[in-house]
C-alpha cells in the first residue's frame, strides 16, 4: 500500500512540532528541567531577541554540562538587562568585567578550573563568554582573536544585533551596509552605513583553525541548541554567532523577532553553518529563497531604501550580497532527484 | 639561602614559592626578565599547579587575572610603563572587583616621548584606582614585599602592586636571602577566596550598581585600605618572626628622630638619600630620612608622627603631576596638619635622569639655607628650556618638542666646548 508521509511544522514556520521529535531530540526549552538561567524578570525590551537567543544558549549549555557552567559577559545590553543591583536574573555562576575583555576573563577562569582540576577539585566545569557585536567584532575583538590563536577553552558567543544598542544604537563594524544607526544617518546620497567596510567575524573566527564555529538565528532555535550542546562536547576555542533582531535598534515590531531572523537566513543575507578547523561542514538550506526586500521592508533602519523614490539601486546592492552568500554557503537546497 | 642574583629572578623565585596558580605574561622592558623566569620555573616543571599564559596585550594579562581571580586562582601578573596604562581599565576593575591579583610593576617613565628608563610615573598614575601600592627600597625587599603581598591581597580581597625601580633594581645583581618554600608556607596560608564563581553556589560579579549603592560600594574600598593601614605593620612583625628580617611596613625612617630637616622619598634612591644624609650628618648637620613603603593607603599618621618635629621637609619625588607639581608631596601636605614647617617638592630623576649625591647635597643645603624654591626640579637644564620656549616665541612652527630639546643638547653642547678651547 503506498502512504503520503506527513510532516507536521508549526504554523507559519518550518519549525516541526517538538511533540513529535525523539525525547532526545527535543527542545531544551521544552524540557520540565530547564534551568532558566537567565530567569524572568530582566529589563530587555518586548521582542528582544538578545534575550530570547542567550536564554536558550545558556539553557542548552546547562544542560550539556550537567550544569557545570560559568558565563562571562560583556558589557551591553545582555549585561544591562539582566543585572541592576540588587537584582540579577542569572542562575548562575556570572561574571561581568568590562566591555572589551570578555574572552580575556574566560581565559583566566579556564585556567583557574584547569589548575583546580589538577588539584583534584571539580573537573567538569567549563565557561561560556558572551557578548554583543560591538563586545565582540570592535571593542573586545583583540582578546578573542588571542582566546582563539591560544585555544583556550572557551565558548564564545557573539548576540548579533548589527549595532551598539546599549548606548542607543549606534553603527558596529557588524552593521550592514545602508542601514541607519544613530551614527550612519539617513540623510545625504547614500543615505545609511556604507559599503564594502565591516567584518565578518564567523569567516575571521575559522582564520584562526579552531576547533569550532557556528552561525545560528532565533528563527531555528532548535539549531541554536543543538550547535550549542555540540560546542560544549568540544575542548579548545569554540564560537558561536546569533543572528538577534533588536526591535529597538531596528525599529521593527516586537512580534517581528523571529520573522526576521528567519528571513534574514532565507534571504541568503544571514548564512547559517558550521565549520571545524576551519572548514565549513554544514550548511542550513534555505528553503523558499526569497528577495533581500521583505527582509529590509519590515525595518525601520531601511526605511530610506522605501520611500518616494525607492532605492532600487541599494536595494540590488544589498540583493547581490546575499546572492554571493548563496552561491559561496551554497544555500539553495537541491531540486529533487 | 644567600645567593648572587638579578632583582628579577629573585623577585621570580619568590613569586614562585607563594604558589601562583594563574600567571599571565606581556613583554615590557624593564618588568620582562620576571615572567620569563616564571616561564622557565613553570616550563621546567620547577613551579607545579600554575597555569603559564602569553597573552597578546597588558589589557588581556589583567583580564586573564580578574578571571582567574574570579574562579578561586592565586592570580599574578607583572607589567611597567606603557602596559600599566594599556591596562588601566582592567586594573580599576581589578580593585573595583575587590579580586586579590598581585602585581609587580617595574617602574618607568611613560611616554611620550617614549623612554624606558626610570621614574614613578607609571605607578602614580594607579595611585587612586583601588591597588595597595608597596615600594621597594632594594631587591631584598622587593622579594619580600611579593611574600607579604599576597598576603595582605587575599586577607583583605584587595590587588596590591608592589613597586620596583626599573633597571635600578630590575636588573641589578645583589645579594639577597632567598626564603624557603616552608619559610613560605607558613607565612602565607593557602588563598580562600571571598567571592568565587562555582556552580555548586551561583553567584553575578561585576553587576551594574546604580547611584543607590555606588557611594557605599566605593567607602567599602576605601575601609578596605583603611584596614590594610591597621594589617601591614602587623604582616610585617610577623615576616621578621618566621623570615628574621626587617622589611615592608608602612615607613621607614633613617636618622630622623632629632632631624630639623626630614627627606621623604620611596624606592630605590633612598639608599643614595641615606649616603648623602650620612655625609651631611658627619658635618653636623640635623638631617634624616622618611621613606614611604606603603604609598597607597597612605600612612598618614605614621608620616604625621615622623614629621612632627621637622622644621622642613624635602620631598625628592621621581614623578610630576603636570600642571601641579608633586604628587607625593601632595599627600605629604595632608601628614602635616598643624605643622607648620616648610614643604619644598623637589622633582628628581625623571626618564632614568641620574640622581646624584652631589645633587642631593647641593639641594638639601639649600633647603636649609631657606634658598630652594617650593617646587624645583632636580638638574634641569634652564638653558635648554629656555632656548625652547624662546624659539617657540619667535616661529610658529617651531616643530616636534622632544626633537628640538635634544638639537639643542647637541647646539649648546657644542657651544659650551667652543667656550673651553
Ligand atoms: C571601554 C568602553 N567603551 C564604551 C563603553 C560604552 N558601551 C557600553 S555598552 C556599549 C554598546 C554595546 O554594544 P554591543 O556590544 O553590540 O551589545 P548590545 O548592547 O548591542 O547588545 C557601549 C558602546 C563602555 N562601557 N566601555
Ligand atoms: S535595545 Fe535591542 S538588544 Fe537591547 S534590550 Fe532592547 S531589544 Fe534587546
Ligand atoms: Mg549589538
Amino acid at each position: 500500500m503506498s502512504y503520503q508521509p506527513i510532516k507536521f511544522y508549526q504554523t507559519g514556520t518550518f519549525t516541526v512540532g517538538n511533540r513529535l521529535l525523539e525525547p532526545e531530540d527535543r527542545s531544551v526549552q521544552a524540557n520540565m528541567r530547564r534551568t532558566n538561567s537567565l530567569n524572568s524578570g530582566h529589563r530587555a525590551c518586548q521582542g528582544c531577541g538578545e534575550a530570547l537567543g542567550a536564554r536558550y544558549a545558556i539553557d542548552a549549555a546547562m544542560s550539556a554540562t550537567d550544569n557545570q557552567l560559568i558565563a562571562v559577559n560583556a558589557t551591553g545590553c545582555l549585561e544591562v538587562f539582566s543585572t541592576p543591583y540588587p537584582e540579577t536574573s542569572w542562575q548562575i555562576p556570572w561574571i561581568h568585567s568590562l566591555f572589551g575583555n570578555t574572552a580575556a576573563v574566560a581565559t583566566g577562569i579556564a585556567a583557574a578550573l584547569k589548575i583546580k582540576a589538577i588539584k583534584g577539585g571539580n573537573d567538569r566545569v567549563r565557561v561560556i563568554a558572551q557578548g554583543g557585536d560591538g563586545g565582540t567584532t570592535d571593542i573586545g575583538f583583540g582578546c578573542l582573536s588571542g582566546m582563539f590563536e591560544r585555544n583556550d577553552d572557551v565558548l564564545y558567543i557573539c548576540y548579533d544585533n548589527e549595532g551598539y544598542m546599549n548606548t542607543g544604537v549606534q553603527r558596529s563594524s557588524a552593521t550592514p551596509p545602508a542601514a541607519r544607526t544613530a551614527t550612519t544617518m539617513a540623510v545625504g546620497e547614500q543615505p545609511g552605513n556604507v559599503f564594502g567596510q565591516g567584518k565578518n567575524l564567523p569567516l575571521i573566527a575559522m582564520a584562526h583553525g579552531i576547533p569550532y564555529v557556528a552561525t545560528a538565528t532565533v528563527a531555528d532555535l532548535h539549531d541554536l541548541e543543538a550547535k550549542v550542546t555540540r560546542a560544549m562536547q568540544i575542548h579548545g576555542a569554540r564560537y558561536i554567532h546569533i543572528f538577534v533582531p533588536c526591535p529597538l535598534g531596528w525599529g521593527s515590531a516586537s512580534n517581528d523577532t523571529i520573522r526576521l531572523a528567519r528571513l534574514a537566513k532565507e534571504t541568503g543575507l544571514f548564512p547559517v553553518f558550521e565549520a571545524e578547523h576551519g572548514e565549513v561542514t554544514a550548511v542550513s538550506k534555505i528553503r523558499r529563497p526569497l528577495p533581500v526586500d521583505d527582509y529590509l521592508k519590515l525595518q525601520r533602519r531601511f526605511a530610506h531604501l522605501f520611500g518616494a523614490r525607492p532605492r532600487t539601486d541599494v536595494i540590488a546592492r544589498i540583493q547581490a550580497q546575499a546572492d554571493r552568500n548563496i552561491r559561496k554557503y551554497q544555500l539553495l537546497q537541491e531540486a529533487p532527484q | 639561602m644567600l645567593k648572587q642574583t638579578e632583582g628579577s629572578r629573585a623577585v621570580a623565585e619568590a613569586v614562585a614559592l607563594c604558589r601562583p596558580e594563574v600567571i599571565c605574561a606581556y613583554p615590557i622592558s624593564p618588568q620582562t626578565h620576571i615572567v620569563e623566569a616564571l616561564g622557565e620555573q613553570v616550563k621546567s616543571g620547577a613551579l607545579v599547579n600554575c597555569e603559564f599564559i602569553n597573552v597578546e596585550s597588558e589589557f588581556a594579562a589583567m583580564s586573564v587575572a580578574i578571571g582567574a581571580s574570579a574562579a578561586g586562582a592565586r592570580a599574578y601578573t607583572a607589567t611597567a610603563s606603557q602596559g600599566l596604562l594599556f591596562m588601566a581599565e582592567a586594573v580599576f576593575n581589578a580593585a573595583g572587583l575587590g579580586l586579590p591579583i598581585v602585581m609587580t610593576v617595574a617602574n618607568r617613565a611613560i611616554g611620550a616621548p617614549i623612554n624606558i628608563w626610570n621614574d614613578h610615573t607609571d605607578a602614580m598614575s594607579q595611585r587612586d584606582c583601588g591597588w595597595i601600592q608597596l615600594f621597594a627600597e632594594n631587591n631584598q625587599e622587593a622579594l619580600d614585599l611579593h611574600i607579604q603581598a599576597f598576603r595582605l591581597a587575599e586577607e583583605l580581597s584587595v590587588p596590591v602592586m608592589v613597586c620596583m625601580d626599573g633597571f635600578i633594581l630590575t636588573h641589578a645583581y645583589e645579594r639577597v636571602d632567598m626564603p624557603t618554600q616552608e619559610q613560605v608556607d607558613t607565612y602565607l596560608p593557602p588563598y580562600a577566596p571571598r567571592q568565587i564563581l562555582d556552580p555548586a553556589e551561583p553567584v553575578s560579579i561585576g553587576a551594574m550598581v546604580g547611584p543607590e549603592a555606588f557611594m557605599e560600594v566605593r567607602y567599602l574600598a576605601h575601609a578596605k585600605q583603611m584596614q590594610a593601614i591597621e594589617l601591614i605593620p602587623g604582616y610585617a612583625e610577623e615576616f621578621r618572626g618566621v623570615f628574621g628580617r626587617d622589611s615592608g611596613g608602612l615607613i621607614h625612617t633613617y636618622r630622623a628622630d632629632d632631624a630639623e630637616t626630614i627627606v621623604v622619598a620611596l624606592g630605590s634612591v633612598l639608599g643614595t638619600v641615606k649616603d648623602t644624609v650620612d655625609e651631611m650628618r658627619e658635618r653636623g648637620i640635623s638631617i634624616g630620612v622618611l621613606g614611604i613603603a606603603c604609598f597607597r593607603p597612605w600612612p598618614l599618621l605614621a608620616v604625621r608622627a615622623v614629621l612632627a618635629g621637622a622644621k622642613r621637609v624635602v620631598v625628592l619625588e621621581k614623578s610630576l603631576a603636570v600642571g601641579l607639581g608633586g604628587i607625593v608631596s601632595a599627600n605629604v601636605e595632608t601628614s602635616l596638619a598643624a605643622n607648620t614647617c616648610e614643604l619644598y617638592a623637589v622633582i628628581a630623576g625623571l626618564g632614568g635622569r641620574p640622581i646624584t649625591r652631589a645633587s642631593l647635597h647641593r639641594v638639601f643645603g639649600e633647603a636649609i639655607a631657606g634658598k630652594l624654591a617650593h617646587l624645583s626640579f632636580l638638574d634641569l637644564d634652564h638653558t635648554i628650556v629656555d632656548r625652547v620656549l624662546a624659539r617657540e616665541q619667535q616661529t610658529r612652527r617651531s616643530g616636534p618638542i622632544a626633537e628640538a630639546v635634544l638639537r639643542d643638547i647637541a647646539a649648546v653642547s657644542g657651544l659650551r666646548a667652543k667656550d673651553q678651547t
